[in-house]
């Protein structure tokens, strides 16, 4: 197809791009899908967030900074250190990531716009939603109280009767639908969406960096989510999966926790970390020192990361031979770590680093960081353990770590890009200032704490009395703490100012290497005015007219085509270009959807069970409601994007980024399934003589027509695929897996209704776990099975448009694998337990 | 040492166990230290004299700093610890051990013999002689902590741990619950009762 007529002038492109890319004003903005806007929303509230958990944390030492304090008593005290710990992990520290992730990547790797806008939307409302239903609850005294780790039975129904766990429950899970969104869209956007000729070894670190994190977001979040599913089921409907009573174990929710949570820490330092050796290169003029190295260690680090949760469990009572195992691995994590210091440390001894404010705050970050990590290594060793666990060693070391590990970085890279977002320079002398009271307080708040902890104080206490030598260092830790936050309250003062009163800057004050910096600052709506190609890992080194050639729409894509937002994606490993994206507009239906989705945990939270269904119905309705605009009802065949290139659209590609999306999706359900079979084999095996049968006699046939079924839909809807491609049309085989699904659906509903009462005991509840899974996917399965022969029937489907059979086709896939997992399982558990 | 005296001070250990763990501290510390002051220093010097650090080579640091050296104080470490680990745990079937019980419970400690009737608040053994403490919870999970005298154990429903004790000396050793338990989490202390051995108490 011919390329369209190129813009008389940069203003006359400039004028084009922003009336697609832009966002309305006015209340047009609940529209928006602009990766720079949600980014930007991401990190505005997770800074508020960050000043509510700050404000807690206030109150905390408040109530510590003497013996027996008289501020708040102990159901208070639990609700706010709760909260606190919440607030930081869950609303301030990932959003955080995903907020810089979002703004930054699509510009480092030279696309528009995130892979799925309409997501990034998606996933900012029910990140904002669940946020303000966990800060409100505290607002109403009814927050959860049973530690940010909840663990059971402490938070099962007979301790935690209040609605107090629920709100945890449900409003975390709620928020994570945010995290795995976030993962699944910068693993696609980071493989696919960069610039033509930005190969995998020529990409910006910060995108190794990001798709790690990403990655583990899709392995680590998945358990955390099925432990609160079940804990919610076990409160709600009497599910003993954590009842020692009923052959259940509250250490299931422990290993689930941590299987999250440990991962979780390197998952918010890691992103961190690559902010870091964006800038310390840029800050040192000199290129990042092993890079190949820092990418492996990247890599061990994301796969190391994933054995080490029993560390947080070393006084459970685990053999010493299994602890010496995650005490060796915990020590191993350091190697990596290690590497990655000495790769910064080594970058800024080649270069001439300068003393500016990022610069201060990377400083501020070597020495807390590094001292958070020597404690790290101390607590991995066991016996150690056993005396530092729970008291106030951990507290100080947990806070060295991720003040060190995260807000320092985060700091640095406020005073590196701010010039980014508002195109004005910082105002002069407050960061230092804000520096050296963040620096000193931090220090005088938790320096001193391991000595408290050494002497015995446990964590969690609200109250503690004289005479154990805690109460002068307590009042030091609450002291230090205040001076702390008078730091921040500094940094929000100078990020309200710099706006206004900021000096304006040129484009790329810092000469930095990375093509964020070639945009204008404050960037425009589409971010590149048209995409350059990528020869070099520092683009815009030696390059100092690059930004102006690229307004110029010298690069690709250099004009506007049917009023489509596009960006190119290319071959994930080599980088040459394979596609044309074209990008949905804004649109009110991410908030929507959101709003919806929020019914149903609403509904679930006040126990309105009845309107559950309908909620779930309304959310995958609204949901099937997005694809309204997707793909094209005609083939429009190869696209010019200038240079005398020509792709195809995305919904002519045989690999669309939906495709890739449904992928990862499916992994991270994979580790979901993965999290449940793993909860089965553990109650197994700690679960003395479980006497029921799991099975009853007829189930055997249901177990079969489920599996079948579903193995069915998959062999059908990859047939249609099949004719498709061939002859363009799917013939009856859609059909087939419209069946498939259904047969299964139906048998899976009779089998969970004829199995043994999953209130009974533990692995009855795992069981009916297991199949209300398969079921669940049976029912989805159906859904999309049908929406496929919607869009065929609509003509969106034709030889090169697959996608819609495609994507449908990968769920079938996996649907019919863990149906079969489960079959299997099941019958084989009942055939160990019948005598 | 100044400074690390306390009821509760795992620095002022009154047993075996403690002690070790104690040492253990002190070792990993001053390593702390070591390692800590030349890497600060290095960082400065970045700035005091540009290119320094660099003209040793990339390769060198990383293959250095980032694998030999942690390569060498962890495996060290990793042996030490292990070796102390292995020394503090309870061994079945060691001779001349005290069996006892430390059940918990929303919010109080209850100790007694393995098939006697449980006390609440002071758990008795006789000192100079191992005791094996079966702790456990009838509710939701707690931690049995003696600092001066060993590492923690939980107390988890369902589940018995054994954790051993030894008092060298007589003498009372105070406790607290290390696990939040809720509320009363704060208000669960109690005391290990250490008596010459044949004294009354108790002891069997």
């Amino acid at each position: 197809m011919r390329e369209p007529e190129r813009p008389s002038s940069p203003v006359a492109l400039h004028k084009q791009l922003s009336a697609i890319w832009g966002t309305a004003p006015g209340l047009g903005r609940l529209s928006a899908v602009n990766h720079t806007v949600v980014g930007r929303r991401f990190i505005v509230t997770a800074i508020a967030f960050f000043g509510f958990g700050g404000l807690l944390a206030m109150v905390i030492r408040a109530q510590l900074a003497t013996p027996a304090g008289a501020f708040l008593g102990p159901g208070v005290y639990s609700q706010v250190f709760t909260v606190h710990g919440t607030v930081m992990m869950f609303l301030f520290a990932i959003p955080m990531l995903e907020g810089w992730a979002m703004y930054l990547l699509p510009k480092m790797l030279g696309a528009r716009d995130m892979a799925f806008p309409r997501l990034s939307a998606y996933g900012y409302w029910c990140y904002l939603f669940g946020g303000s239903l966990i800060v409100l609850s505290l607002a109403f005294g009814v927050a959860p109280d049973g530690g940010w780790f909840m663990y059971t039975p402490l938070t099962s129904q007979p301790y935690s009767p209040g609605i107090n766990a629920d709100i945890w429950l449900l409003g975390i899970t709620f928020v994570e639908i945010s995290a795995i969104s976030a993962a699944v869209e910068i693993l696609v956007t980071v493989l696919k969406l960069r610039s033509p000729g930005m190969a995998l070894h020529r990409m910006p670190i910060f995108g190794w960096y990001m798709l790690v994190t990403a990655g583990m977001i899709l392995v680590g979040f998945p358990p955390l989510i099925l432990g609160s599913i079940l804990l919610e089921v076990e409160r709600a409907f009497g599910w003993p999966f954590f009842d020692p009573e009923r052959g259940g174990h509250p250490l299931l929710w422990q290993h689930l926790f941590w299987i999250f949570g440990h991962p979780e820490v390197y998952i918010i330092f890691i992103p961190a970390a690559g902010l870091l050796s964006t800038m310390i290169p840029v800050l040192s003029r000199h290129p990042l020192v092993g890079y190949a190295w820092v990418v492996g260690s990247l890599v061990a680090l994301g796969f190391l990361s994933f054995g080490l949760w029993v560390h947080h469990m070393f006084t459970v009572g685990i053999p010493l031979v299994s602890l010496g195992y995650f005490s060796a691995a915990s020590m191993l994590v350091t190697v990596p770590q290690a590497v990655q210091i000495f790769s910064w440390l080594s970058t800024m001894g080649s270069g001439r680093p300068r003393l500016d404010t990022p610069m201060l705050y990377i400083l501020g970050f070597f020495f807390v960081f590094i001292v958070g990590g020597l404690t790290g290594i101390m607590v991995a060793s066991v016996p150690f353990d056993w005396q530092a666990h729970d008291s106030h060693f951990i507290v100080a070391h947990l806070h060295y770590v991720l003040i060190g590990g995260f807000v320092f970085p985060i700091l640095a890279a406020a005073y590196f890009w701010l010039p980014h977002f508002t195109g004005r320079a910082a105002i002069h002398g407050l960061g230092k200032t804000a520096f050296w009271l963040i620096f000193l307080g931090m220090n005088a708040t938790f320096l001193g704490m391991h000595l408290t902890g050494l002497r015995g104080m446990p964590r969690r206490v609200y109250t503690y009395a004289d005479g154990y030598g805690w109460t002068d260092l307590n009042l030091v830790s609450s002291i230090g703490g205040f001076v702390m936050t008078m730091g921040f309250a500094i940094v929000a003062v100078d990020l309200l100012l710099q706006p206004r009163l900021g000096r304006r800057i040129r484009r790329d004050p810092w000469g930095a290497e990375t093509l964020e910096w070639a945009t204008a600052t404050p960037p425009p709506s589409y971010g590149l005015a048209s995409i350059p190609a990528i020869e070099s890992r520092a683009p815009l080194t030696g390059r100092p007219d690059l930004g102006a050639r690229i307004a110029a729409g010298e690069g690709y894509l250099g004009f506007t085509r049917n009023g489509w937002p596009e960006t190119i994606a290319v071959d994930l490993v080599s980088g040459a270009p394979e596609q044309v994206v074209i990008l949905p507009r804004p649109t009110y239906l991410p908030l929507a959807s959101a709003a919806v989705t929020g019914s149903f945990f609403l509904a679930t939270l006040f126990k309105l069970y009845w309107l559950v269904p309908l909620a779930l119905a309304a959310t995958a309705a609204i949901l099937l409601a997005w694809t309204r605009s997707t793909g094209s009802a005609k083939d429009h065949g190869l696209l010019a994007v200038g240079h005398g290139i020509e792709l195809p659209p995305h919904w002519e590609s045989d690999r669309p980024p939906s495709w890739y999306a449904m992928a990862f999706l499916l992994a991270a359900n994979a580790a979901l399934f993965g999290s449940l079979v793993f909860g089965h084999f553990f109650l197994w095996f700690v679960s003395p003589g479980a006497e029921a049968d799991l099975v009853p006699p007829a189930g055997y046939t249901l177990l079969v027509l489920l599996a079948g079924g579903a193995l069915l839909a998959s062999a059908a809807g990859r047939i249609a695929v099949g004719r498709v491609r061939a002859r363009g049309r799917p013939g009856p085989w859609l059909l087939l897996a419209v069946a498939g699904h259904a047969a299964a659906a139906a048998s899976g509903a009779v089998l969970f209704a004829v199995m043994p009462d999953p209130g009974a005991a533990a692995i009855p509840a795992v069981a009916a776990a297991l199949v209300a899974y398969a079921t669940a996917h049976a029912g989805v399965g159906l859904l999309l099975a049908t929406y496929a022969v919607r869009r065929a029937r609509m003509g969106r489907v034709s030889a090169r448009r697959t996608a819609d059979l495609m994507v449908p086709s990968l769920w079938h896939d996996y649907t019919a694998a863990t149906s079969l997992f489960v079959a299997l399982v099941l019958a084989g558990s009942s055939a160990v337990l019948v005598p | 040492m100044g400074g690390c005296e306390g009821p509760l001070s795992t620095l002022d250990p009154a047993g075996p166990s403690a002690e070790a763990i104690a040492d253990l501290w002190w070792v990993m510390a001053a390593g702390s230290v070591v390692l800590l002051v030349p890497v600060l220093g290095l960082i400065a010097l970045t700035f005091v004299r540009p290119g320094a650090v660099g003209r040793i080579g990339g390769k060198a640091w990383l293959v250095g700093g980032g694998l030999v050296l942690p390569g060498v104080v962890l495996s060290a470490l990793i042996a030490f610890t292990f070796l102390t680990g292995e020394r503090l745990l309870a061994r079945p079937g060691e001779p001349a051990v005290v069996e006892v019980r430390a059940v918990a419970r929303q919010w109080e400690w209850r100790f007694g013999p393995m098939d006697g009737p449980l006390e609440a608040g002071v758990l008795t053994i006789p000192a100079g002689q191992p005791a094996h403490v079966h702790v456990t919870s009838e509710d939701v999970i707690h931690s049995f902590w003696v600092p001066r005298l060993a590492g923690k154990m939980d107390a988890i429903p369902g589940q018995v741990n054994v954790l051993r004790i030894l008092a060298p000396a007589p003498g009372v050793y105070e406790g607290v619950c290390a696990e939040f338990c809720g509320v009363g989490h704060a208000h669960m202390p109690f005391v290990v009762e250490a008596v010459e051995a044949g004294a009354a108490g108790g002891v069997p």
